[in-house]
This record gives structure tokens, C-alpha cells and sequence, in this order.
């Protein structure tokens, strides 16, 4: 049978963000796929350094719409690190709640998108229905639905209070009862297995080899969770169980997400019967004496590492973010070979992609004039180019 | 007169204007029961009608890669005449069909075939990546729903001993005790007849995430519009078939009554297909295939053969 | 364990149900009475300090100085002469605004509030230019 090729992105009814998969199909049979990236490069780390570090929570916030306060958090972290400021342990509360909402909010979207991918339109439907309650928690804490803002230098900007605290706890009452049926909904009906039982293979080794991450990471038996192994926040002093499966396909993610949800909820019911009393912010200098910095945070999506350098003035030098995305779409290729053309939106779903988060290595070529994207086998000739002048070989890695 | 009548028959009632209206509005029923059934609003009963009026108002791009521009604009128009002739044979209102001649429900099974091919020489014709492979779906899956579709109901009609769909329903009409009998044959027809109209889980050849439009991808305007019409049209006459084979038809009645009965059970018909396509995810075309082979068409032959041990047994 | 057509009961309660959607430009939608909606400006505490402009992460507040300016208080015998209030307009860019109340927070005087006013959007751009004066 003769091949296509098929393009997939950047405009696709699967994709909600531009990026592109050059498909080569037999059939229905995929033999090889290609991913380029870079269609929504927005050049956020630059204007990062023409900005305060008060001004930039609100740019990195909008590094991405479902992980902000992920990127918020890490960022903050990072800063309060170089300012050496001692956040109080409410504010430390606060956010951890706010984590973990977001990953509420954040796995129930995940779960929507993929009955939407394998074209299971009631589970869609029920899912963002149920995800509505989790998005007015997160409206009536802070005042908006998806731009949290609760994060400030040195603590948080709202307080909790009483009333507030028991309309959450209902809410996430509720959607404890719905996320047990939607458990057992993905996990017996024989359609969404079809759609996902060995789909999207990733074993335990490729895994590992190419640097998967979070929940993706997790379904292929990988036990990493940035929260058990180098807690952050309150982490430390919370009960709750690393979820990981072991069929290594989307089902397997699918599962991981399903369970997360659960321990999430056992975590904000923690939180919030446990808020330490005192202040939930304190003053921090708009400058930041020099210096470097890196954190990483467990996003909904995998590990977000951020790092940032400081020169003393009130604006940051260098801020560069890894969005788990980037580390997860290496992964994609190798699902995505052999697999079904079917498969694809779903495959590509289950890592939970967040284009817009990833998207930043755009090359500006002054002797073309024009900017140039760079590819995969570019960045590594590259990569091995500049160890190779510090003395290191990694060509053959 | 007696010219007019023919002549109104086809393009008024029970042919193009009704088929168009009641087409359009068990879309909207459809619609509006998933929307229903998935906990939303759904859209008002205009909204079909709208849409229609709305592509017909639209400009017609035929792209430059298409093979043959003649086939591509003349398809839609092509999906839709068959499906209107084969509306012909069918009883609508009244216990006999139109026209019905013995071994119509032949015909009619053939001519609800030709919009199938239709959507596979649409896609072809587009050369466009997604349709062609959208159209190479459209034929594999024929493969998989168009045996059983038949099978379950060659079983009725050996019950009834003729190939005429009028005289089918109007046995079952006069042994009305038989038609829990045909249960299984019944289900296997809509689940079939759910991938004759392609729709969810069995969407596949035009499966929004996967392929786009699949074989539609490059229509536009007018064309799509049309093509549009064709499918709801395709529905009526689905749901007026598996009425008229399984159900019965209108009960022997005739005029108002029996129009209502018909388009009673036209929308129980619609209802049922509407529940089958909240209830599962869509299956993958290979999944598709093994279903239909290994489950549905031994659910028809089954009921075959229960049907030829029913008419041993009553004669 | 697999059960075909899980779903069933649910779509069949769903069916006697009122849909979850709300009309939402027929019916209000409820907002949270802390909502980080459209800044309002009150030019009577504004003592034109320009830490709201300097704070605003998209650069979307301006504070000119009003083109009427209250007249100074009459001078009292015997005390040196108190120098008119200036008073201050504010020009909200609400399409470069991000809502989020940085400014409200910052101000010392409180002349900035947000309010609960979320419909915002409009076809012309000079309605998304707000002087309070």
C-alpha cells in the first residue's frame, strides 16, 4: 500500500493549541511521525527580564491557563529563595491548597478532553460539568476562575476565611462522589477499554530514557512525584499515596489521573481542617540581592522546573522555564509509531499537552532575517557541539 | 390530474419537500435528545432549518487538486435522489407502498447503498489527505455494517414469506404477536443502521478529531449542504424501512392515523439511535470490522434462522 | 469487569433532569462577591502618587492631572497659605488590563476598587478607554 502523509496541526479540530505532527500513514497504520514545534512562541522569558518581580507573577501566571498557579508557585519559590524571605506557614497552606485544586480542575479538564478525543461526548459532558464546581472553589478563594493570583512576594494576597473553608468542603464532598463514578465508569465500560487499552504504548525503560514525566511517567511504572521526593510547600507533612500503574498505555494514565483526583481531595480536606493561624504574607524588598536559583513543582502535568538569575535590582536577569509538556512530547513520538491514525488525538492527549506552555525555542537568524524554529536533531548537533568545547562527549549517548 | 399526482408524490409528499422537512427535524430531535441526555440545552428547533438556509447561502469552493469537478459537484445531488427513490417503496401513510413491486426491499436496500458510495467518490474526488483517507474508511466500513443490515432483514421477510416490504409490514400488522419475536433482529438492524448513517460510536469515516471532516472535508456551501440533507433523508428512510420490516409499518391504518403511527415510530426509532449515540465511545475502524463480523451478523443469522424455525412451526 | 453501556442509568436520569447550562445572557450569571472585575477610580482620595502605574504589569492605568483644578482653599488670616489639593483623572486601558488588582492592593489611599462588573466586552475600542474623572 502506497504511504501519506498526513499533516495534524497546526490547525486541527483535535489540537486546542497550534502545533504540528507530520503523520506518515499506511493505511491506517502509522510508520513514522514528526513533531514540530514552536508555532506559539511568545517570547515570555524575555519580557520576564523588562519586567519587576511583582510584575512578572502576572506574566508567569499566563505562561500557562491550566498550570498558572503552578508556574506562579515555582517562580515564587525561586524568588523568595534569593531574597532569603521566611513565608509564613498559612500563606505555605494556601498554596498547597491551591495546588491541589488546580490539580483537581486541571485532571478533570484531562478527563473530558479524552471522552472528547475518543469521542465519548457524555463523558465530556459530565466531566467539565462536575469541573464547574471546583472552578467557583477556586473563583470564591481568589477572585477569578482561571488566573488565580493568590500568589505575592512573600506570602499569599487572600486570607481564608470560616464560611469560605465550608463551601469548599462541600464542593469537593461532591466531587468525590463523581469522580468515584467516573472511576468506575472509565474503568468498565467496554468501550472507552477498546479506545484505550494498549494504545500509546510507553514502557518502563523508554520512559525513562526519554525523561517522561508526571502522570505519564507514572502510568509506565515510574515512581516520581516531585511532592514525595523533594517536598515542597506543606507536602512534607501530608498524608497522601503516589499513584502508579503499571499497563504503561493510555488507560494507564487514564487510571493515574482518576486516582490522583482522590488523594487530592484527601489533601485539601487535610489542608483545610489543619490552616495554621497567623499572618498570610510578609514584606519582602522589590530588590532581590544576586544570585541563582532552581525549583521544580509537581504540575498537574509532570514536573515544571524554573530557573531564575538575579543581578540586585528589582528585575530579574534570566528567568527560563521547562514546561512538563517539553518533556513529555519526546515521549509522544515513540507512542505514536505503529500506532493507529485513530489513536492519535488520544495519544497525544494522554500526556495532557500544553503547547503554549512549551513553545520557546524560536532562533532569531540575523543573516536570513527571519526566525528560524529549531528541530530536534538541530538542538542536539548543537548541544553536543557546546559540550564538546567544554570538553565533554555526548555524541555518542 | 391524474399527471399531477405522480408528480406531487415525488417532489411534495412523501418525497423531497416532506422527506427535507421531517429529515431536518429528527435532526433536531436527534440533537436535542443527546443534548438532553448529556445534560445540555440543546439547540432550538430552528436551528437545522437555519443551518440549511445558511449553507445554501454560501459560496461553493471547489478546490483545484479535485480529479474530476464535474463528480464533485454533482455528487451531493446524486446521495440525495437515491435516497428519495428509495423512499418510493416504502410504506409511509397508508398500508401499501407508492410503488411496490415483489423484491422492492432488493432495490431498496441497493439504493440506501449508493450514498455510501457517493461519500466515498466525494472523498476521492476531493484529493485531499483527509478525505481520501476519510473515503477509504467510508468503504471498509460498508463492508462491516452492510451484511448484517441485510441479514437482519432477510429475517422478516422469510417470516412473511415475500420480498415485498409492503406486504412484510402488512403481515406483521395482521400478526402483530410476532414482532417481540423479531427483538434481536431489530436491535442488530439500528446498530447497523447507526453505521449506515455514520454516526457516533460509528462516525469513524468523518471522526472530527481524527480526520477533520473526513470525507467532507473539502465540501463547502451549497455541495455540503446537500450532502447534509442527504444523511437526514437517509435517516428517515432508515428509521421508515426498519418501521415498515420490523414494526409493522402503520399498523394497517391509513391517511392521518396512519401517519401518525408512522411518525411515532420514527421518532421511537430516532430516540433509540439518539441513546446509542450518547452511550459509548467511538470504536476504532479495525474494532469496528471485528464487531460487526464476529457479533452482529451472528445476531441476524441467528434471528434468520429462529425466523425459518417460526414459520416451520406456524406454518 | 466490564459492563456495556455503563453510562444507561445515568443518561436516562439525565433525561427528566433540567440542563446543567445556564441561559446565561437571559439569566445573570452569579459572581462571587470577591471577583477581581473592572477598577473603579474615586478622584477624591487619588493623591497622584503613581504607584498604581508603576506596579501594573501590562501597563494599563494612566493618572494625568485632572484639566480643572479645584481652586485653593481661602487663605486664613494669620497661617501661611495651604496649596490647592491637586486632584487626579485615571485613564483605564481595560483592554490591556489582566484584572489582576495589583493596583487596588498597592494603593495607599484606596482611590482604586475592583467591582464584580465582568461584562466588559465591546465592538468599540473607545468604550474599552475608561477616564474617570
Amino acid at each position: 500500500m502506497s504511504k501519506i502523509t498526513i499533516p495534524f496541526g497546526p490547525q486541527h479540530p483535535a489540537l486546542k493549541e497550534p502545533e504540528n505532527f507530520m503523520l506518515v500513514l499506511e493505511g491506517e497504520q502509522i510508520t513514522s511521525a514528526g513533531i514540530n514545534l514552536g508555532y506559539n512562541h511568545r517570547g515570555m522569558e524575555k519580557a520576564a527580564e523588562g519586567r519587576t518581580y511583582i510584575q512578572n507573577l502576572y506574566l508567569i501566571e499566563r505562561v500557562c491557563g491550566i498550570c498558572s498557579h503552578s508556574h506562579t508557585t515555582t517562580y515564587i519559590t525561586n524568588v523568595e529563595e534569593l531574597a532569603k524571605a521566611e513565608v509564613p506557614q498559612r500563606a505555605l497552606a494556601i498554596r498547597t491548597l491551591f495546588a491541589e485544586l488546580e490539580r483537581v480542575h486541571s485532571h478533570l479538564l484531562w478527563l473530558g478532553v479524552a471522552g472528547y478525543e475518543m469521542g465519548f461526548e457524555t463523558l465530556f459532558m459530565y466531566t467539565w460539568r462536575d469541573r464547574e464546581q471546583v472552578l467557583d472553589c477556586l473563583e470564591l478563594l481568589s477572585g477569578n476562575r482561571v488566573h488565580y493570583s493568590i500568589n505575592t512576594l512573600g506570602g499569599v494576597r487572600r486570607d481564608i476565611t470560616a464560611e469560605q473553608k465550608a463551601e469548599v468542603l462541600k464542593r469537593i464532598k461532591y466531587l468525590e462522589e463523581r469522580t468515584q463514578y467516573y472511576i468506575k465508569l472509565a474503568t468498565q465500560e467496554p468501550t472507552v477499554l477498546a479506545r484505550t487499552a494498549n494504545v500509546g504504548k510507553l514502557p518502563y525503560d523508554v520512559a525513562i530514557e526519554r525523561g517522561a514525566v508526571g502522570p505519564t511517567a507514572r502510568a509506565s511504572g515510574v515512581a516520581r512525584d516531585v511532592r514525595k521526593d523533594d517536598p515542597y510547600l506543606l507536602y512534607a507533612q501530608l498524608d497522601f499515596n503516589l499513584i502508579t500503574h503499571n499497563t504503561n498505555d493510555v488507560f494507564g494514565r487514564l487510571v493515574v489521573r482518576a486516582l490522583e483526583l482522590v488523594e487530592s481531595y484527601k489533601i485539601i480536606n487535610q489542608v483545610l481542617n489543619n490552616l495554621p493561624e497567623g499572618p498570610v504574607a510578609v514584606k519582602v524588598p522589590m530588590k532581590v540581592a544576586p544570585g541563582e536559583c532552581v525549583n521544580h513543582y509537581e504540575a498537574p502535568r509532570g514536573e515544571d522546573i524554573h530557573y531564575l538569575k538575579s543581578n540586585g535590582t528589582d528585575k530579574p536577569e534570566r528567568l527560563k522555564v521547562r514546561a512538563p509538556t517539553l518533556a513529555n512530547l519526546q515521549s509522544v513520538a515513540y507512542m505514536l509509531e505503529g500506532g493507529w491514525l485513530a489513536d492519535v488525538p488520544l495519544v497525544i492527549a494522554a500526556i495532557d499537552p500544553c503547547m503554549s506552555c512549551t513553545d520557546r525555542a524560536a532562533v532569531w537568524n540575523p543573516k536570513k532575517g527571519k526566525t528560524e524554529v529549531y528541530s530536534w536533531e538541530e538542538m542536539r548537533k548543537l548541544g553536543i557541539e557546546q559540550y564538546k568545547r567544554r570538553g565533554v562527549d555526548f555524541s555518542r549517548l | 390530474m391524474e399527471s399531477i399526482l405522480p408528480l406531487a408524490y415525488i417532489l411534495i409528499f412523501p418525497g423531497f419537500l416532506f422527506l427535507a422537512v421531517y429529515g431536518l427535524y429528527l435532526q433536531w430531535v436527534d440533537r436535542k435528545l443527546c443534548a438532553v441526555m448529556q445534560n445540555r440545552m440543546g439547540p432550538p428547533w430552528i436551528q437545522p432549518y437555519a443551518d440549511f438556509i445558511k449553507l445554501l447561502a454560501k459560496e461553493v469552493i471547489v478546490p483545484d487538486a479535485a480529479t474530476n469537478k464535474t463528480m464533485f459537484r454533482v455528487l451531493p445531488f446524486f446521495a440525495m435522489a437515491a435516497v428519495m427513490t428509495a423512499l418510493i417503496s416504502i410504506p409511509v401513510w397508508t398500508p401499501a407502498a407508492l410503488f411496490s413491486f415483489q423484491g422492492d426491499m432488493v432495490v431498496v436496500i441497493y439504493l440506501l447503498t449508493i450514498p455510501t458510495v457517493t461519500f466515498f467518490l466525494a472523498g476521492w474526488s476531493s484529493s485531499s489527505p483527509y478525505s481520501t483517507v476519510g473515503s477509504m474508511r467510508v468503504l471498509t466500513q460498508l463492508f462491516a455494517y452492510e451484511v448484517p443490515l441485510m441479514l437482519s432483514l432477510i429475517g422478516p421477510a422469510i417470516l412473511a414469506g415475500t420480498w415485498n416490504i409492503s406486504e412484510i409490514s402488512a403481515f406483521f400488522a395482521a400478526h402483530p404477536a410476532l414482532i417481540p419475536a423479531q427483538l434481536l433482529g431489530f436491535l442488530a438492524a439500528l446498530v447497523a443502521l447507526q453505521g449506515k448513517l455514520e454516526r457516533m460510536p460509528f462516525d469513524i469515516p468523518h471522526a472530527k478529531n481524527e480526520i477533520v471532516g473526513g470525507q467532507f472535508t473539502e465540501y463547502s456551501g451549497r455541495l455540503f449542504g446537500f450532502f447534509c440533507l442527504a444523511v437526514d433523508m437517509e435517516l428517515v428512510v432508515g428509521a421508515a424501512l426498519v418501521n415498515a420490516v420490523f414494526l409493522g409499518g402503520s399498523l394497517g391504518f391509513a391517511g392521518a392515523a396512519g401517519l401518525a403511527v408512522f411518525l411515532g415510530k420514527t421518532l421511537f426509532i430516532t430516540f433509540l439511535l439518539a441513546l446509542l449515540k450518547v452511550l459509548m465511545a467511538r470504536i476504532r475502524i479495525e474494532q469496528m470490522i471485528n464487531f460487526c463480523w464476529k457479533y452482529l451478523a451472528p445476531v441476524a443469522m441467528a434471528q434468520v434462522a429462529f425466523d425459518i424455525f417460526l414459520k416451520y412451526r406456524i406454518g | 469487569m466490564k459492563i456495556p453501556a455503563r453510562v444507561f442509568s445515568e443518561v436516562i436520569k439525565h433525561l427528566f433532569k433540567k440542563p446543567a447550562t445556564s441561559r446565561y445572557p437571559f439569566e445573570k450569571a452569579y459572581i462571587f462577591p470577591n471577583f477581581r472585575g473592572r477598577i473603579v477610580f474615586d478622584s477624591a482620595k487619588c493623591i497622584g502618587c503613581q504607584m498604581c502605574v508603576k506596579v501594573c504589569p501590562s501597563k494599563a492605568i494612566e493618572i494625568p492631572l485632572s484639566a480643572e483644578q479645584p481652586a485653593a482653599p481661602a487663605p486664613v488670616e494669620g497661617q501661611p497659605a495651604v496649596p490647592a489639593k491637586k486632584k487626579f483623572d485615571c485613564i483605564m486601558k481595560l483592554d490591556h488590563c489582566v484584572y489582576c488588582g495589583q493596583c487596588a492592593e498597592v494603593c495607599p489611599k484606596k482611590a482604586l476598587a475592583m467591582t464584580q462588573d465582568f461584562e466588559l466586552a465591546s465592538v468599540k475600542k473607545s468604550d474599552l478607554r475608561r477616564h474617570y474623572k
